[in-house]
Formats: C-alpha cells, sequence, structure tokens
C-alpha cells in the first residue's frame, strides 16, 4: 500500500463552486485505527472536503486514495461500498421508518446481490440492531418511527446506522451539534469505544473544541478553503495561526 | 389463545371470506361480469402504482404506457399468429374466426409476450427517467404517457388511429365474461401476494428508504438506480399482463381512449391509490373496491352528472383523507391495524 499505511490520503484536492473557492490544494492523511479531527470556522471548507471524499460533486484536481485505491472518479454508492462512510451535519434518517428498519436497511451492502434484494434479514441482523440500537441508548424506542424522535435522538441513531454498515473508515460531521450537553460526554466515550472495540476509524468534523480535543489525535484545521495548521491537539489549541482564525483576524 | 394466534386466526377468517366472495361474485352477479373484471383491474391499477408512487414516492404519471403496450402487444400477437392484417380484417368480427384452441394459444402467448414487452420497456425507461427526481420525474413520465398515445395513433400496422378490434371469444370455451373475470381475478391475486411478498424483504425497506432519503440512502451505500429500475419493472409486468387482457375484455383497442388512456385509467390508478393510502398493501385494494362502486353508482343514479360527481369525489378525497383511508384509520384508530409488532417482542410479552 502506498503512502505509508493510511487508510485514507487526499493529495492536494481543490474544489470551487463558481468563482468561490472551498478547497485549495488541501492533503490530508488518515492513518488506519486512528481518530483524526477536522476543524475551522464557519465556510472554511469542512464540508466540502466531505463531500469530496464521499463522491457527492467531483473534485477540480488532486487526488483521494481510499485504502491505496483511487475513488475520486467513483459514485457516492460505489465508495460507501467499499466502507467510506459518512453521516450528515443535518441529520438524515429515514423518518417514516422505524428505527429497527432505519438499523436493518443500514447492514453493509458489499455483497448485495439480485438474488439477495429478495430475501428477508436472517436473525443475527436483529440481534445486531437490538445491540447497537442499547449501544447508543435507543433501545427503548425502537419500536419508533425515526421522524417522531428528536434531533438528538435521531443523530444517535444516524450514528448506530453508520456503526451497522461495518464501514472501515467513518467521516462524522459534527456528531455533537444538537446534542444535550449531559450526553455529549456519553457520545465521546461511545465513539472512543467505536473506534477501540470495532476498530473503525474516525475522521471528526467538529465545532465543540471540548470535544475535538478529547476525542482526536491529530488535527487538521482549515481557513477559507486552505489548510492552515495541522498537529497534537494541544499544538493546534496553542497556534497563534488558529487562534486568529477563530477570533476573524485571519 | 394468545393475541398472535387470535389476530392469525382473524386474518386467516378475513382471507377466507374475501377468498369466497370473489369467487361467488359473478355467481350471484351474472348480469355484472364486466363491471366486477373492472373492479379487479382498478385494483390491479392501484396496486401497480403504489409501488412506485406510494412505497418508493416516485409520483408516476406514465404508468399507463405499460398496460397500453400490453394490450397492443397481446392483440397483435394473437391477429398475427393466424392471419395476416389483410385476411383478419375480413373475418375480425366473426365467432370462428378462431378455434377454442387457437384462442387459448394466441391469448397465453400474446400475454408472455406482453409481459416480457413491458419489463423491457420499463429497465429501458427506468434507466432513463428514474435518474429525475421529485417533479422532475412527475413531468417526463406525463408526457412519456401522452407520447405513447399518439405514437400509436400513428402506427398503421397496429390499426393507427381508427383502432384495432381483438378477435372475438369462440363459442367453445363457455362463457365469456366468466372466463374474463377469473382471468382478472388471477392476475390482481397474483400481484397482491407479490407485492405483499416483496414488501416484506430487504426490496420493501430499500424502497421505502428511498422515498424517505434518497441520498442517505446511496450515502449508506444502497445501490438505489437498481432498487428504483427493478421497482417499475415489477410494476410493469403486472400492467403489461393487464393490459393484454383488457384489450380483449373490451374487443376494440383504441390508442387515445383505451389503451394509452391517461385522462381516464391513469389519473385513477392515482386517485384510488390515494384514496386507500399510499405506501400500505391494502390501501389500494380498498381505494379500488371503493372506488370502483362509487363510480357504478354515479354512473347509474347520476346520469349526466358522473363526471361532476367523480369530480367531487376527487376533490373530498384530497381534502378529508390526505392520507387515505389507511392513513385516517392508523391515526384514529391505531389498535384496528394492530400496531405493528415484530414476533419477538411478542414473545417477551408472553
Amino acid at each position: 500500500m502506498k503512502n505509508g499505511g493510511a487508510l485514507l490520503s487526499v493529495e492536494n484536492v481543490s474544489k470551487a463552486f463558481g468563482g468561490v473557492v472551498a478547497n485549495n490544494k488541501i492533503s490530508v492523511n488518515v492513518p488506519e485505527g486512528r481518530i483524526i479531527g477536522l476543524i475551522g470556522p464557519n465556510g472554511s471548507g469542512k464540508t466540502t472536503l466531505f463531500n469530496s471524499i464521499v463522491g457527492y460533486h467531483p473534485i477540480d484536481a488532486g487526488s483521494i486514495s481510499f485504502e491505496g485505491t483511487e475513488i475520486s472518479a467513483l459514485r457516492v454508492n460505489d465508495i460507501a461500498r467499499r466502507g467510506l462512510l459518512r453521516t450528515f451535519q443535518q441529520t438524515r434518517v429515514y423518518g417514516k421508518m422505524t428505527c429497527v428498519q432505519n438499523m436493518q436497511i443500514s447492514v453493509p451492502n458489499a455483497h448485495e446481490s439480485f438474488a439477495t434484494m429478495f430475501t428477508k434479514y436472517p436473525d443475527e441482523v436483529m440481534d445486531k440492531a437490538e445491540h447497537l440500537l442499547e449501544f447508543v441508548g435507543l433501545y427503548s424506542k425502537r419500536r419508533l418511527r425515526a421522524g417522531d424522535l428528536s434531533f438528538g435522538q435521531q443523530k444517535l441513531l444516524e450514528f448506530a446506522m453508520a456503526l451497522m454498515n461495518e464501514p472501515k473508515l467513518l467521516l462524522l460531521d459534527e456528531p455533537t451539534a444538537g446534542i444535550n450537553p449531559t450526553l455529549i460526554n456519553g457520545l465521546i466515550e461511545r465513539l472512543k469505544r467505536a473506534n477501540a472495540d470495532l476498530g473503525i476509524t474516525l475522521f471528526v468534523i467538529e465545532h465543540n473544541m471540548r470535544v475535538i480535543m478529547n476525542l482526536a489525535e491529530h488535527i487538521y484545521c482549515l481557513a477559507h478553503g486552505e489548510l492552515l495548521a495541522e498537529g497534537r491537539p494541544d499544538d493546534i489549541q496553542n497556534d497563534q495561526r488558529v487562534i486568529n482564525a477563530y477570533l476573524g483576524a485571519h | 389463545m394468545s393475541a398472535r394466534q387470535k389476530t392469525d386466526g382473524r386474518k386467516l377468517t378475513l382471507y377466507a371470506a374475501i377468498a369466497g366472495l370473489s369467487i361467488a361474485a359473478p355467481f350471484i352477479m351474472p348480469n355484472f361480469y364486466i363491471q366486477l373484471s373492472y373492479l379487479w383491474l382498478m385494483v390491479l391499477f392501484a396496486l401497480t402504482w403504489d409501488v412506485v408512487g406510494g412505497q418508493m414516492g416516485y409520483n408516476s404519471f406514465g404508468n399507463i404506457v405499460f398496460f397500453g403496450l400490453g394490450m397492443y402487444v397481446t392483440a397483435v400477437t394473437q391477429r398475427d399468429l393466424y392471419y395476416t392484417i389483410n385476411e383478419y380484417a375480413t373475418v375480425a368480427g366473426r365467432v370462428d374466426a378462431l378455434t377454442p384452441r387457437q384462442y387459448l394459444t394466441g391469448l397465453s402467448l400474446g400475454l408472455g409476450m406482453s409481459a416480457v414487452a413491458g419489463v423491457l420497456l420499463a429497465l429501458i425507461l427506468g434507466v432513463l427517467v428514474l435518474r429525475l427526481r421529485g417533479h422532475y420525474f412527475a413531468i417526463s413520465t406525463l408526457g412519456i404517457g401522452f407520447a405513447a398515445g399518439d405514437i400509436a395513433g400513428g402506427i398503421d400496422y397496429i390499426g393507427a388511429g381508427s383502432g384495432l378490434v381483438t378477435p372475438v371469444f369462440p363459442s367453445g370455451l363457455g362463457e365469456r365474461g366468466l372466463f374474463y373475470y377469473f382471468l382478472f381475478l388471477i392476475l390482481a391475486v397474483a400481484a397482491f401476494l407479490t407485492f405483499k411478498w416483496i414488501y416484506s424483504t430487504r426490496f420493501g425497506l430499500a424502497i421505502n428508504a428511498i422515498r424517505d432519503d434518497e441520498d442517505k440512502a446511496e450515502a449508506m451505500g444502497i445501490n438505489t438506480t437498481r432498487y428504483k429500475v427493478l421497482a417499475w419493472t415489477v410494476a410493469a409486468f403486472f400492467l403489461a399482463l393487464a393490459g393484454g387482457a383488457t384489450g380483449n375484455l373490451i374487443g376494440f383497442i383504441d390508442p387515445v381512449d383505451t389503451a394509452f388512456a391517461g385522462a381516464t385509467f391513469g389519473v385513477w390508478m392515482i386517485l384510488m391509490a390515494i384514496l386507500g393510502g399510499k405506501g400500505t398493501i391494502w390501501g389500494p385494494v380498498i381505494g379500488a373496491v371503493i372506488f370502483q362502486i362509487t363510480q357504478e353508482l354515479f354512473w347509474t343514479f347520476l346520469l349526466g352528472w358522473q363526471r361532476v360527481a367523480l369530480g367531487a369525489l376527487i376533490i373530498a378525497i384530497v381534502v378529508f383523507f390526505p392520507q387515505g383511508i389507511m392513513g385516517f384509520v392508523r391515526h384514529n384508530w391505531p389498535e384496528l391495524l394492530g400496531h405493528r409488532i415484530e414476533a419477538r417482542e411478542e414473545e417477551e410479552a408472553a
């Protein structure tokens, strides 16, 4: 594998919308098994970078490789089937389906074939769905429609759905936004457990500094579409350029 | 007896009652063969519309193309199997034009060809049109429906604008009305069981997921295009068969009024599904039955005003039952439908 064992390697990726350059020559490395953070002020291009990685739109320049394979020309569902999954900033669940159904339909689709489309889910899927709903604390809500859950609960459901899919790499777009502050510690704990116990590499966008400093081992900071700084949480926290960017001096 | 056995028993009684009534109906009301056959046709319309329009959330106004195509393919197969076009013109209205054996061969072969043609057309159209979403999809299917009627009206091989006569039912095959009543009954039951089954598999959840949030479904790795095209294909399969049978039931195919009848059948199939409740298995069936009975009553008792009454009914449906009858019942008396509980929770409770 090239890039020295990086699970995801983003090299000099640029993306512009008309005249607005959202990402300018961004390079990011996400090594296997780690938790990497991505921070930056509003409009700095974090979500654009996520969208580029998962194939939501074509990139203008650069390369994105996952497990050593170039994925920048692949379509969204092809990339997802390879084990690279993302959650959304504005939570997305299947509102008219129950939580359990949301979980069932989230099983990995890598080996989906014409024949399996018309089969029912085996009992193991149900066991796993209930286990993961318990893991995120939604077991008692499992028969409710996903659309009837609160925003924070939907966020937890979306996280559980992502785990159900058994991704190798999970991109989380602001996992704690809109979640009750008292639940945030529990969520950090769960993210760490997903990483340690389930072996899922995490790449996390987060605005809550306390969360990201607690969670990530390495942090990238974007500002105005450019990579401003990278390093260990402590270094980033004390980096004058990062502080200026957040205070609006950049 | 547990609660589950009780509901199972009740369900069994219900199914048996429906089956008994369906089989007995043409013998009880022998003067209403055609209307009763139409009842099952309406059920087929509503069920096939609902798989894409209700369960998958793609409002199609063009499903009628598969119906019309099936109607023509069956009729042309029946004709070309035994006659040239010119010969057929001279014998078309005669009872002895086809022997019973020839008639059955032509009809079954024709229906088979219709099914194949419907499936192929759905695959081709699906790949092209199902890339569009929301209103764009709806409008493009509306265009397809209109275009089909005009195209069919310009092809001499299928009778062009003056239409096509289907072979007369031979005298040796018994009662014509009874024959077609049971053909439609079998088709409707087959469609119902097929949909009931596929909605209980991965496929059902996948098209529901596409309805609720297609972007999310893609982001989770679901091959949405494959599911969407397949859903339309299943609908096209049954619609094409229904079309082939309907051409023979009516006896004459007009390109715009019977085959590609977007203004009547094409609109009704949507209304019936909405009336009964989109995205449910029983909703389209209930909607179709109520619609067909109401429509017959309007024709009988409000002649001259039947279209006005139908228009009023449509408005009433949209205003008072936006979620359909099933949606209304679920909202007001959820216990009637039984909360959707899967087996293992009941075991827990027991």
